[in-house]
């Protein structure tokens, strides 16, 4: 059993060290709510694999991602947000104080901001798991230096297969894109980069049906998804780029998400299910998934609970002492 | 006395990893790999707390050769060594409980 913070309960939990969860945690510190936020042991969220952010307004020149999530991690600090590089193990959302639970201790909240982000996908095919790190990887701008002058495959159809291949190229002798089919989910700019450079080839129609190699990725079977007809490209890298899931196991049957796990909220705002609960970020987006669009999205959850427990406080000291607060009508100044 | 992360290169690394009569846990990273900056702080943790080991930190960037040599192809890579021999090694950013639960069997 976890054992419960001494702490008093807090205004508001955010769980997650993305552009969404660190924005998130701006807003409310600003605001004084004091935000606790578990970054988890891996902040910054998915911009910490990434090299050149080039779209991230207010950047003329691009940011390092690193650099940009810590400035923004910097950024909640200043205006005290309590970051803790814990991982959240479980979450209790059910009652009127939330709680949360990371390294063995409980800490209470009135409200609680979503913010967990998504993890990169894996084919789950044989041979990955045993050969991740020792030539598979889902880590371009991590693991590519340890590819230099050898021929290479990314998997992969959208944005990220074609960045990363681009990005490749600048080790790899020669990068190929394995994609199951003939169209593209990527932008046509960075499709278009990716078909003007020299080293980047294409295994359309194809899919992966196993990492060969023991100790280090010697090549991968393919299968061709028209013909059905098997054969094998001699590779010693293999790097991921097919998607990414909501991490949302740490909510599952507790607050409403979709079949493939996003979590649901109501119109354009933040709220979950869950009163006091929201939810930004990629866990929740499965159309725009970026830097901005995360960090505007951990802006509005902020302000969303920051008037929910407005509302609430007032709420509740009414029925504590309604004389205190104009008999039982709850101020707001917002 | 509690330990920092000492520098190792690939001219240092006979003597100060191989040579050390303390296991030392080698931490494979670079400037541009941002998982490697999440796991750094876990690192001074676990080297402020374990007197038993030495933790180490080698740039893959400026030292190219001891990375080859042990087949590291990922970073961030841990490798435990002991007695001039890996006996362990961790891929990838890892929380600590995580990290010292895989070293469990080195450490105090």
């Amino acid at each position: 059993m976890p054992v419960t913070d001494n702490a008093p309960v807090r205004n508001v939990i955010v769980v997650g060290s993305g552009p969404a969860g660190y924005t998130a945690a701006v807003y409310a510190a600003r605001a004084q709510l004091e935000p606790l936020v578990f970054e988890g042991t891996q902040y910054g969220g998915a911009l910490m694999t990434t090299t050149d952010v080039e779209n991230y307004p207010g950047f003329r020149d691009a940011v390092m991602g690193p650099d940009l999530m810590e400035q923004m991690r910097a950024q909640a600090e200043r205006f005290g947000a309590e970051l803790r590089a814990e991982d959240v193990e479980e979450v209790d959302l059910a009652g009127p104080v939330k709680y949360v639970t990371a390294n063995g201790v409980r800490y209470g909240a009135k409200a609680v901001v979503l913010a967990m982000g998504a993890a990169a996908r894996y084919l789950h095919v044989p041979g990955e798991q045993e050969l991740l790190g020792h030539g598979v990887s889902a880590c371009a701008t991590c693991d590519g230096f340890f590819f230099r002058d050898q021929d290479i495959a990314v998997v992969g159809g959208g944005d990220s297969a074609m960045e990363e291949a681009t990005f490749l190229t600048r080790f790899a002798r020669s990068v190929t894109i394995i994609h199951r089919r003939q169209e593209f989910r990527a932008s046509r700019i960075m499709l278009e980069r990716a078909r003007a450079n020299e080293k980047i080839r294409w295994q359309l129609d194809s899919e992966v049906l196993e990492v060969l190699g023991e100790g280090a990725v010697k090549g991968v079977r393919l299968r061709n998804t028209v013909n059905g007809e098997e054969s094998t490209l001699d590779v010693t890298g293999l790097f991921m780029a097919i998607g990414h899931d909501p991490r949302s196991a740490l909510v599952a049957g507790q607050v409403d998400t979709d079949a493939d796990g996003y979590v649901l909220t109501s119109g354009q705002s933040t709220y979950t299910n869950v009163d006091g609960v929201f939810a930004a970020g990629d866990l929740v987006d499965r159309t725009y998934r970026q830097a901005i669009t995360a960090a505007g999205s951990g802006c509005s959850a902020a302000i969303d609970a920051e008037r929910w427990l407005a509302e609430h406080e007032g709420t509740e000291e009414a029925h504590k002492a309604p004389e205190l607060v104009g008999g039982g009508y709850a101020p707001r100044d917002n | 006395m509690a330990g920092k992360p000492v520098t190792v290169t690939d001219s240092s690394f006979a003597t100060d990893v191989l040579g050390s009569d303390k296991p030392v846990l080698v931490d494979f990273w670079a400037t541009w790999c941002g998982p490697c900056r999440m796991v750094a702080p876990v690192l001074e943790e676990i080297a402020g707390e374990h007197d038993e080991i030495t933790v180490a930190k080698l740039d893959v960037d400026a030292n190219p050769t001891v990375a080859r040599d042990y087949q590291v192809l990922s970073i961030p890579t841990l490798i435990l060594f002991k007695g001039g021999e890996p006996v362990k090694q961790i891929v990838g950013a890892k929380p600590k409980a995580a990290l010292l639960s895989d070293l469990a069997d080195y450490l105090d």
